[in-house]
């Protein structure tokens, strides 16, 4: 047991080192976000300037904060794939050690990745005008490292399955976009056509932005017009959201370990 | 417990159609350098990695250290150290971070694990450049860096495969150097697999491993007694004289090639004594050449290592390590 907590420690500690000393990695990964919300959201503001009751930036600041997570975590997962090119998955898998351990900590590495990465976001979203508050800060921290977990355990799933990293590139343009853009990360969950509605209740990020953005719209004093998730009649309340996220990244966990361990 | 190093019985893997080993039997002794010997696609690679638990046996079964190697995984990986061909470095990393995630994986104690780095960093002479990230080693930096890295956690075996291959000759002495310093020094055994003939020599037991079997087995000198005799090479000022006298006093067919004559002796350093008592004053000069392993190899498998290697298929001509031998 003790063992097993020192392997998730050091191969935890490996990917926050990799993380850390790819600066230009750490800096582009805050240029997409930066754009979408002062550039696009600035735009857009001239045509919807209110959206649930708020400025349409605050509105979209939980979805951008939500894409950086995702594009931190995936690519974080993406070094597992590296890891396999350069020989060094070798190393780790020949350890006598579980290999649960080392997933583990692969995970929480991306997780404290994605979640850093998230606290940056709430500096730019404060820059743009976001209200903040304390309790608004540690609720979206803390809804983060959820989120950055899961979404890094649904990386490695992936990338435990694919051989080379122009294939898992390409696999993250087919699967990060589609997530994302049906997340409602965007655009209010209320009033879409039925098709899109279905879309949306089916994606496993929807659960993620909106916690996210109920916790800033009530931030704004806004939270009684948060666009809640719908199944039907049915609203779901935020815990439920954030256990469906808890409960998506355990199904990515199970989806991982079997590939993850096989030999050779 | 007092147990041999490795002891693998009647084992065998199939990949699909391919029987990459087909039925083999060793015992490694504590402490010994064992070296397998063969032509690349031999499956020497594929039976290190079964015993390093990386690959599991169609048939028959192996222990390393006194372990099963498909029962006892985690026992076996505790107490191996492994160099594969390829680097498996963390390129990012500084030297000396590879080699605590190293100790830390293989739970080397936490009050050791400095001292241990410290000492096997120094042993390959590159404690001077433990900070440096391991993208800017070289090939051979690396190689030692691997071997130092193998021994962080103190294995009773350690597995090399191609330890020296692509390196220049100066890299390989300082690596076989460690090598007979770890042997010495520490209760060590060391298996690799190699296919330059010179290192073979240097280990006390090899077996040769062609086609997925071994045909061979013992130490180098065995091996080369079992096959040929010593090659007596003379010059003498009168050729026939001579012949006429080996074949009346030493049944010796002796012949003359290339303006020397040449004959078969057991052993040449014994026979030499004789020669000179026997011939006197006749003889202007004398060589003795050992058998090679190279001869060993052709006849155990009765063709040449270099011809097994170029049949081996169009894998290794994109090996430049394996260009750079053939020249």
């Amino acid at each position: 047991m003790t063992s097993d907590l020192r392997v998730i420690k050091v191969v935890w500690q490996r990917e926050l080192l990799r993380f850390w000393k790819d600066r230009p990695r750490l800096i582009a990964g805050l240029v997409q976000p930066v754009l979408y919300l002062f550039v696009m959201g600035t735009g857009i503001s001239a045509m919807v300037p209110v959206t649930s009751g708020v400025p349409f930036r605050t509105f979209l600041f939980p979805g951008v904060m939500c894409m950086t997570v995702l594009f931190t975590c995936f690519f974080s997962a993406g070094s597992l794939v590296w890891d396999r090119e350069l020989g060094f998955m070798r190393e780790m898998m020949v350890a006598p050690v579980r290999r649960g351990s080392i997933l583990i900590g692969k995970c929480l590495g991306g997780m404290t990745a994605g979640t850093f990465q998230a606290f940056m976001m709430l500096i730019i979203g404060a820059i743009a005008g976001v209200p903040m508050t304390p309790t608004l800060v540690v609720t979206l921290l803390l809804e983060s490292l959820l989120i950055s977990f899961a979404v890094t355990a649904f990386g490695v799933a992936l990338a435990s399955r694919i051989r080379s990293i122009q294939a898992f590139m390409a696999i993250m343009q087919v699967v990060l976009f589609p997530l994302f853009f049906a997340s409602g990360a965007l655009y209010p969950l209320r009033g879409l056509p039925t098709w899109l509605e279905v879309l949306t209740r089916f994606d496993p990020l929807t659960y993620a932005v909106t916690p996210l953005r109920v916790a800033v719209l009530e931030a704004s004093g806004q939270g009684a017009l948060a666009p809640m998730v719908t199944w039907g009649s049915f609203v779901v309340p935020v815990w439920l959201d954030l256990v469906i996220v808890g409960a998506s990244s355990v199904v990515a966990l199970c989806l991982a370990l079997p590939s993850f361990s096989r030999t050779e | 417990m007092t147990t041999d190093a490795v002891v693998v019985r009647g084992l065998e893997k199939t990949y699909g159609d391919i029987q990459a080993v087909r039925g083999i039997d060793l015992t490694v002794a504590r402490g010994e350098v064992f070296g397998f010997l063969g032509p690349n696609g031999a499956g020497k690679s594929t039976t290190i990695k079964i015993l390093c638990t990386l690959a599991s046996p169609t048939a028959g079964s192996a222990t390393v250290a006194g372990y099963d190697v498909v029962k006892e995984r985690d026992e076996v990986r505790a107490s191996i150290g492994l160099v594969f061909q390829e680097t498996t470095l963390d390129d990012y990393l500084s030297a000396y971070r590879n080699l605590l995630f190293h100790g830390e994986l293989y739970d080397v104690p936490a009050n050791d694990l400095p001292k241990r780095i410290e000492e096997v960093m120094r042993m390959v002479g590159l404690w001077d450049r433990k900070d440096s990230a391991v993208a800017t080693f070289s090939g051979g930096m690396k190689r030692r860096l691997e071997i130092a890295r193998g021994l962080v956690h103190a294995p009773k075996v350690l597995f090399l495969d191609e330890p020296t291959i692509g390196l220049d000759p100066q890299t390989r002495n300082g690596i076989w150097g460690y090598i007979r310093e770890l042997r010495k020094e520490h209760e060590l055994t060391i298996f690799l697999t190699t296919h330059y003939m010179d290192e073979a020599e240097s280990c006390d037991r090899i077996a040769i491993m062609d086609a997925g079997k071994i045909v061979g087995e013992g130490s180098p000198e065995k091996l080369k007694a079992s096959v040929a005799k010593d090659r007596v090479q003379l010059r003498t000022k009168d050729d026939a004289a001579a012949i006429a006298a080996l074949k009346e006093r030493f049944e010796i067919d002796a012949a003359i090639h290339e303006g020397q004559i040449r004959f078969g002796v057991t052993s040449g350093e014994e026979f030499l004594p004789r020669l000179f008592s026997e011939l006197g004053a006749g003889i202007v000069s004398v060589s003795v050449a050992r058998p090679t392993l190279d001869d060993v190899f052709l006849s155990f498998t009765g063709r040449a290592m270099r011809d097994a290697e170029a049949s081996a298929g169009e894998r290794n001509l994109a090996n430049p390590a394996f260009r750079q031998r053939r020249h």
